[in-house]
């Protein structure tokens, strides 16, 4: 028997003239683990709101069809009470835990079941140990970092030991260390615990490899649903946005293409296509030539919090008119203290700070600008046009989807003068591959110094000529874009981890340049 | 000034315990008048706040106590006509009129001061040593939707004062003039509603929609600190308050000064102090 059943459900949000969901049907089997994949506004997380029962009770709207989750219907049943058998974690970890230490907010959805305090007490240790957060549990949430409140947000989902658990982007904040050891956690609490995980990305490249199936949601209907592989070969063909970059490599040479970096790998080799590992090269120059001007400088800058840590150390870098460098590390390494320090919102404790101009920031939530009511009011006519935004002038802002409204606080931030340097923090946030093409096409087309912080190792190769890596407010590497982003595992492309670095290729096209040009490659 | 899990008695010590303590204190302060008693309870607070751990942020509230005082004992002493020794005429003032300050309304008005510092330390030392979970916790047995309800506001202070941060942030990086208070609070406004619908649909996927009242049964067994600070505040109370009835600590400001300060003065306020921090002698057990 399924876990989750849609009949033929439609769902409309109140005030919207198009359904989000539009008669979809579907089973979920227990004890899997489903990705659902499709671009920003397809559906997905709509999709995992009707399991919880949010929609529609929550949200409201109109809602015809049937759900029944754990053989409860969710038009009788709401989320209070679909919490014993669902368990949801949203995107942003920090509305999402109430409590003010971690052992409260794990004890917390069991209190609201009504479990007895031994209960509660073992429902806490064994969602802490599961999630290796025991050392946490007396700590205060306000302390945690990103990574942290989320694992800790999950393990209020889980201390329930509900059947099914939903997740709407859950690695969306966090650096690639800390996402890619969620979703292995996943995993393992799937195949441990026979827990049915429905779990909504898009860095599917980080996802695929670990999915049992996988739901492709467009305008609303189920557009795909099978298996991984299905999956990638049918988005090769129909939505190449969804394409991980390791399908299009292995399609680009013939392949059938499948998920995952080891299973790319065995597929290559089985073609005898296995780049050489000595003919590592770095591809590619840099933007910014020696003799070109500097446009930010930072001079031994440290930034020591009183009576806190110290987050920038002595750190040094020189960023040349016209480089494009993407600024990588993990939380906390001191990436937006930089971008802060450089636009003059912050001041060094020690050391100097030297720019050719003016440092425009587009900070992490592109809704903190928006303040008028129209978007004529927010920035000169001329920006707009700049950044596509002609003819959306009567609109109000917070109407905007996503991507424009990220394009509207680019255009305010840059306004009529184009600055020296433009700096962007974490811009791909939540943002589908379609919105990351878009912006990384127009960043290239801005005549300033670019810095963007970023977790997203495949943006960076899409857009950035250099990469400077920080670990604990220091520099901890500093080079050209195919030269750091093809030397690792987590801050590097799919298609670098499955070449293993070779030859510098870090985009699928340059992996079957590469690929195509080895003596060895048998064709396909 | 929020709550931080530390190791200290007073931290390991049930919400239920360490509440009654410091509700002990501020009886203490609000029954005694005579200002050597009123004294040790101040002192026994800041005493208190040392050994839990908190110096530093009781220090601070102490800079916010300490003006507050000297306000209210200014105040006492211009408006306040009680009193024989006048130590200064100020003549015809407007408002006040004819202003004389006496001895009486200023020592007077200084124990209301010092009464007032010790409220707002105490209540430092509250915010600082007592895990306001389980204060809610405490309180859900008698209004469980009140205490939730406290407990989501409290959720969305913090939230919601980094939002503002960040929305300060993001209008220092607009290039030329800033946008009016009158955008600014509409766009508070907006990303108020937003987060707080945020929060709210959390708490529903938790379960609050459907929470139902926890059984009564045995909880946690009653620690030395749990027990060591109840009757800590259980005595601290019965002394201040029995002390009070029995007229032990005499004190009248008007019409002229009358202070007691004989060894029994002395003794209740050693013995109040050593009361309120006994429970901090005992260290065992009070990592976390």
């Amino acid at each position: 028997m399924s876990i989750v059943e849609f009949e033929s459900v439609t769902y409309r949000y109140p005030g919207r003239a198009r359904p989000a969901l539009d008669g979809v049907s579907l089973n979920i089997e227990p004890g899997q683990l489903v990705v659902i994949a499709g671009a920003s506004g397809s559906g997905k997380s709509t999709l995992l709101r009707a399991v919880s029962g949010l929609v529609p009770h929550f949200h409201g709207g109109e809602f015809s069809g049937r759900v029944q989750v754990a053989g409860q219907d969710t038009r009788s049943s709401g989320p209070g009470e679909l919490a014993t058998e669902v368990g949801t974690l949203f995107q942003d970890p920090e509305t999402q835990v109430v409590m003010g230490t971690v052992r409260a907010e794990l004890a917390f959805p069991l209190e609201n079941q009504g479990w007895g305090q031994a209960a509660i007490a073992r429902g806490v240790e064994e969602a802490a140990l599961a999630l290796a957060i025991e050392g946490l549990l007396d700590r205060s949430t306000a302390e945690l970092s990103g990574g942290e409140l989320q694992r800790v947000a999950l393990g209020a989902t889980l201390a329930g030991r509900p059947k099914v658990v939903c997740l709407d982007e859950p690695t969306s904040q966090l650096d690639p260390v800390a996402g890619d050891e969620l979703i292995g956690l996943l995993r393992r609490l799937n195949e441990d615990g026979d827990l049915t995980v429905l779990l909504a990305e898009h860095r599917l490249e980080r996802c695929l490899g670990t999915a049992d199936r996988v739901v492709a949601m467009s305008a609303g209907r189920v557009a795909f649903d099978g298996s991984p592989e299905g999956f990638l070969g049918w988005a090769m063909k129909t939505a190449p946005a969804l394409a991980t970059p390791g399908a299009r490599l292995l399609s680009g040479l013939g392949l059938p293409p499948v998920p995952g970096v080891k299973r790319a790998r065995s597929a290559l080799r089985q073609r005898g296509l296995e780049p050489d590992s000595g003919s590592f090269s770095t591809r590619g120059k840099q933007k910014g030539s020696q003799s070109a001007q500097t446009a930010l400088k930072f001079d031994r800058v440290w930034h020591e919090i009183k009576e806190g840590p110290a987050i920038l150390r002595s750190l040094s870098l020189v960023a040349k008119n016209g480089e494009r460098i993407a600024l990588m590390g993990r939380n906390g390494a001191g990436k937006s203290t930089l971008l802060r320090h450089a636009a003059g919102l912050m001041k060094p404790t020690r050391g100097k700070i030297q720019t050719s101009g003016r440092v425009a920031l587009l900070l992490q939530n592109p809704t903190d600008y928006l303040v008028h009511d129209t978007v004529a009011q927010e920035a000169p006519a001329a920006a707009l046009k700049r950044f596509g935004l002609a003819g959306f002038e009567s609109w109000h802002p917070r109407d905007l989807s996503g991507g424009e409204k990220q394009r509207l606080a680019l255009a305010i931030v840059i306004g009529e003068d184009t600055p020296a340097v433009l700096a962007l923090d974490e811009p791909t946030r939540g943002m589908d591959r379609h919105f990351k093409h878009e912006l990384a096409e127009l960043i290239k087309t801005i005549d300033a110094t670019v810095i963007v912080a970023t977790h997203d190792p495949e943006f960076a190769a899409a857009f950035a000529d250099r990469v400077v890596l920080l670990a604990d407010g220091r520099v901890i590497a500093d080079g050209m874009t195919s030269e750091i982003l093809s030397g690792g595992t987590y801050f590097a492309t799919e298609t670098a981890r499955i070449l293993g670095g070779a030859g510098g290729a870090l985009l699928p096209e340059q992996g079957i340049a590469l690929l195509a040009s080895t003596p060895t490659a048998t064709p396909a | 000034m929020t709550y931080r899990a530390r190791a200290s008695p007073l931290h390991a010590a049930r919400a239920a315990a360490a509440l009654l303590w410091c509700l002990a204190l501020v009886v203490a302060a609000l029954v005694q008048s005579n200002p050597i008693v009123l004294g040790s309870v101040v002192l026994a607070i800041l005493a208190g706040g040392v050994a839990a751990g908190v110096r530093r942020d009781l220090l601070r509230a102490l800079r916010l106590a300490l003006p507050l005082a000297i306000t209210i004992a200014v105040i006492n002493a211009l408006v306040s006509r009680n009193g024989l020794t006048v130590i200064w005429r100020l003549g015809d003032l407007p408002v006040l009129g004819q202003t004389d300050v006496t001895l009486e309304a200023t020592v007077y008005g200084g124990i209301l001061g010092l009464r007032a510092a010790a409220l707002v330390l105490c209540g430092a030392l509250y915010t600082l040593a007592v895990d306001p979970d389980n204060v809610l916790r405490l309180f859900r047995r008698f209004s469980f939707r009140s205490a939730l309800t406290a407990t989501i506001a409290t959720r969305l202070v913090p939230v919601l004062l980094r939002d503002s941060r960040r929305l300060a942030e993001a209008q220092r990086c607009r290039p030329g003039p800033p946008p009016g208070r009158l955008e600014l609070m509409r766009a508070t406004t907006a990303g108020v509603f937003d987060r707080s619908l945020d929060v709210a649909a959390a708490l529903e996927v938790r379960g609050y929609g459907a929470a139902r009242r926890p059984p009564r049964g045995s909880g946690a067994p009653w620690s030395r600190h749990d027990l060591a600070f109840a009757a800590s505040g259980v005595a601290v109370i019965v002394v201040a308050v029995a002390s009070r009835a029995a007229g032990l600590a005499p004190f009248t400001a008007y019409p002229s000064l009358r202070l007691g300060a004989g060894p029994g003065v002395w003794a209740l306020a050693a013995a109040l102090s050593l009361l309120a921090l006994a429970p901090f002698a005992d260290r065992r057990g009070i990592e976390r």
